[in-house]
């Protein structure tokens, strides 16, 4: 495919539908959020397991953190995570400054409440492929400063 | 470094497939929320018509087409741009009508449907209605009434994949109420 409207076209209209099969709004909200992580995870297993079909096995968590970062990363945006920390025991945030996800909406403070559903999908997607890479994780997203946003990884030992 | 380059994908092809596989998880939700496959069919295509009136700005803003002079120009749109840029494809078009208001579109490769194979109880369900939604909610936004329909599909066993349109009629502009 050569371009990405369609995806994110179909993205807000997953949002849209997860949002209105729920019967009430305010406790449901959680639920919708799970519901498109979960989506996205599924989606997330499928796509890694693509991307990695002729990849060589990873050194250690780091340098699949790094993958995540760069090849996935650049798959599903077309670039880099921009800024990667971690504290060297199981906690990531991966940083980018330039969302796509939510470029469509105001940068402004306007729709920083609405934000979190468009990013539940993506969550899903990191947890999904680093469960395939052998991951348990938990992953949530913060918007300091809109179109800005984070990401943060907690890898669960096993 | 090596190791590096070894990695990269072809990112055009992956972002399909992230087009693909997530098409895919909103048709499992569907099925998994309705209990027929006639009402996934209708769900899909309202979500491809809310698509389709969106898409359709990003589309004239993007091409520079300007209004099409017949239905036969549209189809020869439709198939060898339109598709060509938000699918990558490029579907062949046939079985004109005589009167020329109906037309075949022929996916040779259906990227909606990359990894699917149906199931056997789901022998009903058009899984790439999406299809219709957008062709008819696009075509609606520039004044044309169209009817769209899957008439055949690989899916479920034929040969080709085939998306029939038909031409109703053009949409006036409507005058806001009480101005002549």
């Amino acid at each position: 495919m050569a371009d990405e409207a369609p995806f994110q076209f179909l993205h807000s209209e997953l949002i849209q539908y997860i949002y209105k099969s729920a019967d009430t709004e305010d406790t449901e909200n959680g639920r919708n959020i799970s519901k498109l992580e979960n989506l996205g995870c599924r989606v997330g297993q499928g796509l890694i397991e693509r991307l990695t079909k002729d990849a060589p096995r990873f050194k250690d968590e780091l340098d699949i953190m790094k993958f995540i970062c760069k090849d996935f990363w650049t798959c599903l945006f077309k670039k880099q995570i921009d800024n990667l920390r971690t504290n060297h025991q199981g906690i990531y945030v991966l940083q980018d400054s330039q969302f796509r996800l939510l470029s469509h909406l105001s940068a402004g403070k306007q729709y920083l409440d609405y934000a979190p559903k468009y990013l539940a999908f993506t969550c899903g997607l990191v947890r999904g492929a680093l469960s395939n890479l052998g991951l348990r994780s938990v992953v949530t997203a913060e918007i300091s400063d809109m179109p800005a946003c984070k990401f943060q990884v907690l890898i669960q030992k096993m | 470094m090596s190791r590096q380059s070894n990695r990269t994908t072809d990112s055009k092809k992956m972002n399909s497939e992230l087009f693909t596989l997530t098409y895919g998880a909103l048709v499992t939700q569907l099925c998994k929320d309705y209990e027929n496959d006639e009402e996934v069919n209708k769900q899909l295509d309202k979500m491809g018509y809310n698509i389709g009136v969106r898409l359709i700005e990003d589309f004239l803003a993007r091409s520079t087409i300007g209004r099409c002079q017949d239905f036969r120009e549209t189809a020869d749109v439709i198939a060898k741009v339109a598709f060509k840029m938000y699918l990558g494809i490029t579907p062949s078009v046939t079985n004109w009508s005589p009167a020329g208001d109906e037309f075949s579109l022929i996916l040779e490769n259906n990227p909606l449907a990359d990894f699917v194979e149906l199931p056997d109880n789901h022998n009903t369900l058009i899984y790439s209605n999406l299809l219709c939604g957008v062709l008819r909610g696009a075509l609606e936004m520039v004044q044309m009434a169209v009817d769209v329909k899957f008439a055949q599909d690989t899916l479920r066993g034929d040969n080709v994949t085939e998306i029939r349109m038909k031409f109703i009629k053009r949409i006036e502009e409507n005058l806001p109420a009480g101005e002549e």
